[in-house]
């Protein structure tokens, strides 16, 4: 490999040569796909309440259903179809926890880089509601906030944010007020470029890193917070279950037997979310400067 | 030091004020509040009665002075469902939760630093990258999803242990404890371990990095240039150097394991603080959700408060004023 | 008598992803009791690669791959980890360049004293405080007692320096070998360390290996110097001698790199291009695509001649007068 090819290629030679971190992404991109062609694949659309049969109820895998089609996995305590409503439910997943991941990393990104750029009074007094917002634990902050709002994608998406951004705020700032302290950036700032452009072409870019590093952790933690939501009984409506739901209505049946109900949703939201944290894990390494010797 | 300690005090005191401020706003302004306490077809007269004997017919900022000034001389008001003082109610769910995350976080201490260290010592080794793969399960599956599989293992299928409840209790102090009995081992076991694996991966993740980063760092391979040992290199120069971070995540591993414990007690039934504050929440129970919320800042604060401390007193440069 | 330390053909390789990274690629040295040498080179020639390899202190991935290391007559090279770890620090030492970072922020000054002490030897707790206290005056710090009790970050760098140089004596080794360990100190302070340091070598007979990029450093010090270039000596000879006539071009180079030697007004002279990447040396003199003088035959590897009296590794050495 060139020494002087792209960082981008260098990164990608690299994460390459982690089998499982490469076999991760692998899955990554099988489930988002799946998930995005769900109704392709999918014999029955579980949204559709009209659509479901209760005599359908409780079928273990391979049953066929009223619909004339294979019960693949089973059926609910509601007659949907698990297949179906596992890849609906993926989708409902991956959407709230990118979503969530994303926004709060904009919110969080931007109030830490403009805190420690707002400096004085203006910055204790962000950093300070950061930290105590940090100290609390944000599952704890996500329970509260969604039972606050009531039920639905929206709002469960900003109770999510609302947890995370904190994470992204603090690492910004920090690694805006490190930047800031470097050398160049006084030598930039001494030349006649406006310190808007030095934020944004010198700190920025410099900041990126540890951002993605925090945003890689928090898009599984946020599909996992949500799931943990929706279990609890808050978060998504019953009529759209997302996995955590289905997991939920089918934890009644596991002792008597039914185990179906409860386990395949959990293992797609297994799989998922152990297949972001190994990418994740990979591109942390390859990120982390200490570990560089 | 006295000076660092007092300025700490102030600030703990000052973000309390703030949080409970917050979480007064937030839980009573949302909402209607009546609509728990009074059934539906009540007559309009009651409907004014109620209002009036709760205060609902102040102003905010009103009900928020009575608030503060009832919570100072301890009353922090009456459940509404349970129609009982919530002091009284969250005191008595307490023990069980405490227990609970005590016998986790140390748990996942005792057994995640050691195998952290090893697997920063001996990075190359098979053991060790099947530690850290383990480790990404740990912290990857959902509590509720680690809960329900243990159930399902050992208590379905295996039949070893209990699904849910708290064991035999033995009355300490006036408090019952369950880890004293044998029985209450065995419903111990399962939710505590739940709880307790996530943070267990976290410790084994920090205590690698960090043993990882000590190694190759100059003062031991200075050390080690002296011929001092490795086991020696390891206990009494590294290990110094990073309990700090992990002094640190300890409080707050506490805090959080509590925060957590909520997920665990409603999966395992476990009478605690977790499941009296989801119970709370989907019955709208309000003074219990503030009071809950207060206790629980309060306690983070106070860890937050003693981790500094901590911080202080192992690592000298600190005192001094200096980093 | 044997030399205090003897190093032939020393080859330490580093095998990381992008190749095989041959930082020592055959070095022989030699130091007598009491004498210093100097081992110069820039950043990337190998020079700290060298004294690492000397103590035994290459880690995965990299490790010694051929060579002899004799202390006193004694191979260290092949010797078990306990065999060698209790060479190390009793009978030969190293200190470092930053002391702030070699010395342990949280623990005490007599606490690190005392696990060196420790490490080689059953003391007591009184030994153990006059053998420390003992240490630290030899090295020329004003207050003993004082340092023993403080922190690393009390200290001064030229203070923390001396500490490190007293852990290095503790157990009378017969070499030390220090790696830039004035670099990081302001010039004045580096005065007082070479003083030091010629000092304790002429009162315990030490030999001492002194790795710099810092050619006034070596002057005023070393006895012999040895010059470093990709992993090889391309020089070695007595300091003056070769400060004075260096028979090597690189070495040229490096002398006439000196700012003091321009006049004001002029172009700093230099030497063009840069160090290669020591993962895909070119065969042949590593020089070469730097030196004004190589020729075709420099495309096959100079091997190091005895050119009336120096040592020098160059198939067209500069002229003796």
């Amino acid at each position: 490999m060139r020494r002087d090819a792209s960082p981008f290629l260098r990164f990608w030679v690299e994460f390459a040569e982690n089998r499982l971190a490469l076999f991760a992404l692998g899955v990554v991109v099988l489930v988002v796909g799946a998930a995005i062609l769900a109704p392709l694949f999918t014999p029955q659309d579980p949204y559709d309440i009209g659509k479901l049969v209760l005599g359908d109820a409780r079928r273990p895998p391979g049953h066929v259903g009223s619909g004339g089609y294979v019960h693949l996995l089973g059926t609910d305590a509601q007659g949907r179809d698990l297949w179906s409503a596992i890849l609906y439910g993926l989708r409902i997943s991956i959407q709230i926890g990118v979503t969530a991941g994303v926004v709060a990393f904009i919110v969080g990104g931007s109030l830490g880089t403009i805190a420690a750029f707002a400096g004085g009074r203006t910055e204790a007094l962000i950093m300070r509601f950061i930290d105590l917002q940090l100290s609390f634990p944000a599952i704890l902050l996500a329970l509260v906030i969604s039972a606050i709002l009531g039920q639905g994608k929206w709002q469960l998406t900003i109770a999510l944010v609302a947890s995370q951004y904190a994470y992204f705020a603090r690492t910004a700032h920090g690694a805006a007020v490190s930047e800031r302290a470097k050398e160049y950036i006084e030598a930039a700032l001494s030349t006649p470029l406006s310190s808007r452009v030095v934020v944004f072409r010198h700190i920025l870019p410099n900041c990126m890193p540890p951002l993605i590093v925090v945003a890689t952790v928090q898009i599984a933690n946020a599909i996992s917070l949500e799931a943990t939501l929706s279990f609890l009984g808050l978060g998504l409506p019953v009529t759209h279950p997302s996995l955590g739901t289905l997991i939920s209505n089918g934890f009644q049946y596991m002792l008597s037997g039914r185990y179906w109900i409860s386990i395949y949703p959990g293992i797609a939201l297994i799989v998922l979310i152990l297949a972001v944290n190994l990418v994740g894990d990979q591109i942390r390494d390859q990120l982390n400067p200490r570990l560089q010797r | 030091m006295l000076g660092f300690l007092i300025q700490r005090l102030l600030q703990a005191a000052a973000v309390m004020v703030v949080i409970s401020a917050l979480v007064f706003v937030g839980v009573f302004a949302i909402g209607n509040p009546i609509d728990v306490l009074i059934a539906p077809d009540a007559t309009q007269d009651i409907r004014l009665d109620t209002i009036r004997r709760y205060g609902f017919d102040q102003p905010l900022w009103k009900q928020y002075l009575n608030f503060v000034t009832s919570l100072v001389q301890g009353d922090f008001g009456r459940s509404f469902v349970f129609n009982m003082p919530v002091l009284q109610l969250i005191l008595s769910r307490l023990p069980a939760t405490l227990e609970l995350t005590l016998v986790a976080v140390i748990g996942a201490t005792i057994i995640g630093v050691p195998l952290g260290m090893y697997a920063g010592y001996r990075p190359y080794a098979t053991a060790s990258r099947a530690i850290m793969g383990l480790s990404v399960l740990g912290f990857s599956l959902p509590t509720f999803w680690i809960g329900i599989l243990f159930i399902m293992g050992f208590a379905v299928e295996l039949g070893w242990l209990p699904a849910g409840g708290r064991g035999d209790t033995v009355e300490v102090w006036g408090v019952q404890w369950s880890v004293l009995t044998l029985n209450g081992w065995s419903h111990l076991v399962l939710p505590a371990l739940t709880l307790s694996l996530f943070r267990m991966a976290l410790m084994i993740r920090m205590a690698r990095a960090g043993m990882r980063e000590a190694m190759l760092s100059d003062y031991v391979r200075f050390a080690r240039a002296q011929g001092i040992s490795d086991s020696k290199v390891i206990f009494g120069h590294v290990l110094k150097n990073i309990s700090i971070p992990l002094v640190t995540v300890f409080g707050l591993e506490l805090a959080a394991t509590m925060a957590f414990a909520v997920v665990t007690e409603t999966i395992f039934s476990w009478p605690g603080l977790g499941k009296l504050i989801i119970d709370s929440i989907q019955s709208l129970d309000r003074p219990v959700m503030v009071a809950y919320l207060m206790l629980v800042a309060f306690l983070f604060i106070m860890i937050n408060f003693s981790v500094d401390i901590a911080y202080a007193a192992l690592d000298p440069r600190v005192r001094s004023g200096r980093t | 008598m044997s030399a205090a330390l003897e190093v032939r053909g020393l080859k330490t390789h580093f095998f990381t992803r992008i190749g095989a990274v041959k930082a020592v690629d055959g070095v022989d040295l030699t130091i007598e009791r009491g004498r210093v040498l100097g081992l110069v080179g820039e950043s990337g020639s190998g020079k700290s690669v060298t004294g690492l390899s000397i103590l035994g202190l290459i880690d995965h991935p990299g490790r010694i791959v051929e060579g002899s290391v004799r202390l006193d007559g004694q191979e260290l090279v092949g010797l078990g980890r306990d065999a060698a770890r209790r060479v190390r620090g009793r009978r030969i030492a190293m200190i470092f360049q930053d002391p702030m970072m070699t010395l342990n922020p949280v623990l005490r000054v007599g606490t690190q004293m005392s696990m060196a002490l420790r490490a080689h030897e059953k003391v007591s707790n009184a030994e153990v405080r006059e053998r420390s206290l003992k240490a630290l005056s030899r090295v020329g710090l004003p207050a003993p007692e004082q340092c023993l009790s403080a922190y690393p970050h009390q200290l001064s760098g030229g203070m923390r320096q001396r500490v490190a140089i007293g852990i290095a004596l503790l157990h009378s080794p017969s070499v030390i070998v220090a790696d830039e360990p004035t670099t990081a100190l302001d010039v004045s302070i580096q005065a007082q360390i070479l003083q030091e340091m010629q000092r304790l070598g002429a009162e315990t007979g030490v030999a001492l290996v002194w790795i710099t990029h810092d050619l006034a450093v070596v002057s005023s010090l070393a006895h012999d110097i040895a010059v470093m270039y990709a992993g090889r000596i391309v020089e070695y000879g007595p300091t003056a001698e070769v400060l004075a006539l260096p028979r090597h071009p690189y070495t040229r180079g490096l002398l006439d790199s000196v700012p003091g030697e321009a006049r004001p007004g002029e172009k700093l002279a230099q030497i063009p291009g840069s160090i290669p990447a020591l993962v895909d040396l070119p065969p042949g003199c590593a020089f070469r695509a730097r030196c004004s003088r190589a020729t075709s035959v420099c495309e096959t590897m100079p091997e190091i001649a005895d050119i009336g009296g120096r040592l020098a590794r160059c198939f067209h050495p500069l002229e003796a007068a």
